[in-house]
């Protein structure tokens, strides 16, 4: 397929808005990643790091967001142009929002860090979901850059895994929270970055919708999966 | 009168639907009643194949728009439609538009009467040197005797029709090659729809206008639909997106993809249509 317009600005301009969302991505990621360590090895640094990072995450949006308005203005793109700057400007809010939960996750992990280091409930569900959520996210961005569809529907399938660790620990929590009402405040924090995990997880299926959108011109948002496989494979 | 201006006014009114048969919108399961069956429609400008073996049908009372790059056959598909083609020798169609049933290329056809009912506005505003209401009044008087009342009335509603009423009532008796370029288009289009065709043919109607006429146009071909089915050729993609419910995209002579605007210009199944519509046409 001849991939080039006629217009060269044209291609600089769609080539710059996928490279600043995917420079996004790579930010979102690190906040993600570093704020997982914060909570994983009790560290304030890394907590407050994430907090401080985050306007950067915020401001990328707006400027992408207005890179893409601009480009709709000048260019008026259509077909699979006009499919990728839609795309592009509901993925960044996605990350945008995967960066909030980045600093839910960080403001979380500082309060249980100062107010009860050595809570006794076990997390483990956190952490595994946290690098799962972190890969999805990889992996959807991954899809974006390659325009891949059918690993796209791979990413959505495997969110199902994050949403389990999620409610096999909030049953979890129930339990500890039930035997000893001291642990209520810690595990209320603990749910919360459970639960903001859970959404970066969300977000990241999110985006790998998104890419199907863009290679197959299927909406694939709220439809079966298997539906949603058929889309992206035919 | 000359020949071109006898076809372009004959007042016969026939609007009747005989031969109606209810079709498909192209690439859609949604019903509705064919104005136009375009069959194994070829064309040749002498030796020289214009269009090449075209099939599609132009819903009544719809937009259905024709893009493609210059040369591409979509005028000359347009041109077809009501026979003007017969104005030059050497020009031949071959295969059926049906028109309601009748086959408007079957030899013997009434040329005249058959663009009283398929009207026509070019892509040049082409006003009559003599007044506004004589631009109007002329074709109709052609063949509809109608009291000095009456044509009033007609000509008000013709430019109601265009929405040049408001802006043309206090001169109608300037000539009309005083008004702007946009507004002797719509007096173009008024004159059209005055002997009251069934469908309107639109080639490159804004071409030659600037963006505030191009506006008003579009808006009255929206308003236009309502009563007429229309066919529009347009250099501009942004304006088959923007008025038309269908669009045809036409390359060398051959009909490429044709389907429902929104799905055209979103998800066009043909790489040929994406990559002329995305600008990767090269």
């Amino acid at each position: 397929m001849n991939d080039r317009h006629l217009s060269s600005q044209f291609d600089e301009d769609l080539n710059s808005l996928c490279s600043k969302l995917l420079q996004m991505g790579g930010l979102v990621e690190s906040q993600i990643e570093v704020a997982m360590r914060g909570f994983s090895e009790t560290n304030l640094d890394l907590c407050n790091q994430v907090i401080e990072r985050e306007k950067s995450v915020n401001t990328m949006e707006v400027e992408i967001d207005s890179a893409c308005t601009e480009l709709i203005a000048r260019r008026q793109p259509t077909a699979r142009d006009l499919r990728l700057v839609m795309a592009i400007s509901k993925a960044i809010t996605n990350l945008e929002r995967a960066g909030d939960e980045a600093e839910i996750v960080a403001k979380r992990s500082k309060r249980v860090i100062e107010q009860a280091p050595n809570y006794k409930i076990n997390a483990a569900e956190i952490k595994l979901s946290g690098q799962m959520a972190i890969d999805l996210l990889r992996r959807a961005l991954d899809c974006f850059a390659r325009l891949d569809a059918a690993a796209a529907a791979k990413v959505v399938e495997d969110d199902k895994q994050i949403d389990e660790e999620f409610r096999g620990f909030v049953r979890k929590l129930i339990t500890y929270m039930a035997e000893d009402p001291k642990m209520i405040s810690t595990g209320l924090d603990l749910l919360s970055i459970a639960k903001a995990i859970e959404r970066i997880g969300d977000h990241a299926k999110n985006i790998a919708e998104f890419v199907i959108y863009i290679v197959k011109g299927a909406d694939v948002r709220h439809v079966p999966h298997d539906d949603l496989v058929r889309e992206a494979t035919k | 009168m000359t020949t071109t201006m006898k076809s372009m006014f004959h007042s016969d009114i026939n609007q009747g639907n005989a031969g109606v048969e209810e079709g498909l919108n192209p690439g859609s399961n949604t019903p509705g009643v064919n104005a136009l069956e375009i069959k194994n429609l070829n064309f040749f400008y002498g030796s020289f194949q214009g269009l090449k073996n075209i099939n599609l049908n132009v819903l009544e009372r719809k937009v259905t728009a024709f893009i493609g790059p210059s040369g591409c056959g979509k005028s000359t598909l347009l041109r077809t439609l009501n026979r003007m083609y017969d104005l030059y020798p050497g020009q031949r169609a071959e295969g059926e538009i049906m028109f309601y049933g009748e086959n408007i290329l079957e030899p013997g056809k009434d040329v005249n009467l058959l663009r009283s009912r398929i009207g026509m506005v070019f892509q040049k505003p082409t006003p009559f040197p003599m007044s506004i209401y004589e631009n109007i009044a002329f074709g109709v008087r052609l063949y509809e005797r109608l009291s000095k009342a009456e044509m009033d009335e007609r000509v008000e509603w013709a430019l109601n029709k265009a929405a040049l009423w408001n802006e043309a009532k206090d001169k109608l008796n300037q000539s009309g090659l005083s008004l702007s370029g946009g507004q002797q288009q719509r007096l173009c289009i008024a004159r059209g729809v005055a002997v009251k065709p069934s469908v309107l043919l639109l080639d490159e109607p804004t071409s030659a206008l600037d963006p505030i006429s191009t506006a008003k146009i579009e808006e009255l071909i929206n308003e236009l639909k309502k009563d007429y089915t229309i066919a529009i050729v347009t250099h501009n993609m942004q304006q088959a997106a923007r008025v038309s419910d269908f669009t045809a995209f036409m390359y060398l002579g051959e009909l490429v993809e044709y389907g429902k605007t929104d799905e055209i210009f979103i998800k066009p199944k043909k790489k040929e249509t994406e990559d002329y519509i995305t600008g990767r046409f090269g």
